[in-house]
């Protein structure tokens, strides 16, 4: 096991925004994180990462988190946030680089082992061809895509991210979704909250739907995203559908008002 | 030329046009010594004229102006990659400020010319409680807002104290003095001002130098920085704390020196890619540089007016960081 997370809870300010979270997270797992705004993905990721205090049991393979240190943490489970924030002109493969500082002691240089790793994770985010550019004068989908190879490059079992595909257009999205899938396809996890259902629905080996703090459904997309979990928690009505053997998602409209509008 | 090289070439200038700074200094004054002359002299045991301007006034100036600049150049490159704000300045956290006051008390109290000392102790000791008040307030925890916020109204209470001893000064004297004092200057220091703030400087550029790993992940905000592993808690002790003891110590010997701090972050940002971790020896010795290069300045231009070494990096200063912001706006926007 990867991940054990039993009964979380955090709040923010004075209001409790994850009421008892419970699941864990198995090698080769491809985990969709899916709720309405302030359900409480992002708190969720951020409390699994001990950014912010929480209370409950977080696991991570045999370890217990609140007795890991931050950089072994960092060895477990790398993390894209969603705010891409770069606050200086750095050069792509500098920045991509950093994903390497908790396998590096000290002041050592980057080995040919992270010469490596980076090389990998650049490939992979098609980020290598600008390389030498500063990443503050890329475009929003560029920098993003820098920043998920920053995290690629840290190479650890678990990898969250925050709305990865958040501005990002529907090719990228798709290269992103089906890397993701091959991570999870050679034992590795991912845990990605994400706003697109229709990605969810098609990527996505399990989801987690979230509500209120709570985790209201857990299974393969097709048992998560019904009609009826989506016109409660959602409030909206949806297509579905089948399409080149996997599962289509459209939300078409709001629940007429007769229905249980949030 | 690879990205390496060529910030070793970067360092290898800026420590060469220290050097040649640090002889210049030692060699220009009112003084009218020979170049050779002066130099023999420091190293030599006789104790004549020539002996005593190189060793009690000379050296203890030069040696200040090397080790405030550095300070200033240092502590603006690590507060500007911790608070990722480049307009973020040594004085930001309140250290100047508190440090003037604690000078501004020795002066006022009379203590100061009892006893000399007790001008940059009384300073070094204000320091030390204007940061110990800010690192409270912060918090553990701190966002970088919160210590920004206090930096700020801790430097509006020690402004307003010193304010206060001006509006009350008993004599025109001590109000002047005061207000010399806080232009600040390196004249008339001697290698005692250099021994006491030394440990300090030190310890400070010490715990600034250990900031390196983390302020380059800190290019990609507070929880991602977190996320590598990055102890935020140890990194504010150490930007914070590293901070107050080397520009309190400067403040101390040498009184408030503004834009320092903050030009020169700035103008070698470019140079070392931008780099944090990089721009920390080369914003120390280009912090030297540049105040070395004022120190002599102010000989020269007007050796009978006792100028000010404060206020010719302000007039010198604001202009040239109007013009980069003027240059970088684009950037900015």
């Amino acid at each position: 096991m990867l991940l054990d997370v039993q009964n979380l809870k955090a709040s923010l300010g004075k209001r409790q925004v994850l009421n008892g979270i419970s699941f864990s997270v198995m090698p080769g797992e491809f985990i969709g994180l899916i709720g309405p705004n302030g359900a409480g993905k992002s708190t969720l990721l951020r409390a699994l990462l001990g950014l912010i205090p929480s209370q409950g049991a977080v696991a991570l393979g045999t370890l217990d988190a609140p007795h890991v240190g931050a950089r072994e943490r960092a060895l477990h489970m790398a993390y894209v946030a969603q705010e891409r924030e770069i606050a200086w002109a750095v050069p792509v493969e500098m920045l991509v680089s950093l994903g390497r500082s908790p396998h590096r002691p000290g002041f050592a240089a980057l080995t040919a082992t992270d010469r490596a790793a980076v090389e990998r994770a650049m490939q992979r985010m098609e980020v290598d061809g600008f390389r030498e550019r500063a990443a503050t004068e890329l475009s929003g989908g560029e920098k993003a895509r820098v920043l998920i190879a920053r995290a690629l490059a840290q190479e650890t079992p678990l990898l969250l991210a925050d709305e990865p595909t958040a501005g990002l257009d529907p090719s990228h999205q798709i290269t992103l979704m089906r890397l993701f899938a091959e991570l999870a396809a050679s034992e590795r996890s991912v845990v990605a909250s994400l706003h697109d259902l229709g990605l969810a629905a098609r990527w996505c080996t399990r989801l987690l739907l979230i509500d209120g703090g709570r985790i209201v459904a857990d299974g393969p997309p097709a048992d998560v995203l019904t009609a009826e979990t989506l016109r409660t928690v959602y409030g909206v009505e949806a297509f579905f559908g089948e399409s080149a053997g996997g599962l289509v998602v459209q939300p078409l409209d709001l629940v007429a008002e007769t229905g249980v509008l949030p | 030329m690879s990205d390496t090289s060529r910030y070793g070439l970067v360092l290898g200038a800026l420590a060469a046009l220290t050097a040649i700074l640090f002889l210049l200094s030692l060699t220009v004054g009112p003084a009218a010594l020979g170049f050779s002359d002066s130099i023999a002299a420091l190293f030599s045991d006789k104790s004549g004229a020539i002996e005593l301007i190189m060793g009690e006034i000379r050296l203890p100036r030069a040696l200040l102006g090397l080790m405030v600049g550095a300070t200033l150049g240092l502590s603006g490159a690590a507060l500007q990659g911790y608070l990722r704000n480049p307009l973020a300045e040594p004085g930001l956290i309140g250290v100047s400020a508190s440090a003037s006051l604690g000078a501004v008390i020795a002066i006022y109290s009379g203590l100061a010319a009892i006893f000399p000392l007790a001008l940059p102790l009384s300073a070094l000791a204000a320091a030390v409680l204007a940061v110990v008040v800010v690192q409270s307030l912060a918090g553990l925890r701190g966002s970088t807002l919160t210590i920004i916020l206090a930096g700020v109204a801790v430097s509006s209470f020690a402004g307003a104290m010193t304010s206060l001893a001006l509006n009350l000064s008993p004599n025109p004297f001590a109000a002047l003095e005061i207000m010399f004092w806080m232009l600040g200057s390196l004249t008339d220091r001697s290698m005692t001002h250099v021994w006491l703030a030394l440990p300090f400087m030190l310890a400070g550029w010490l715990m600034l130098a250990m900031l390196g790993r983390a302020l380059d992940a800190l290019t990609l905000g507070n929880e991602t920085a977190a996320s590598m592993g990055i102890d935020m808690r140890r990194v504010q002790f150490l930007a914070v704390f590293g901070t107050a003891s080397a520009v309190g110590a400067a403040t101390a010997v040498a009184g408030a020196i503004g834009f320092v701090g903050l030009v020169v972050p700035h103008m070698l940002r470019p140079l070392v890619g931008a780099r944090p971790s990089r721009l920390l020896p080369a914003s120390a010795l280009g912090g030297a540089c540049m105040l070395l290069a004022a120190d002599i300045l102010v000989r020269v231009i007007a050796p009978e007016r006792d100028l000010k070494l404060g206020v010719l990096t302000a007039i010198v200063g604001a202009p040239f960081f109007l013009w980069l912001v003027y240059r970088t706006r684009r950037k900015l926007a």
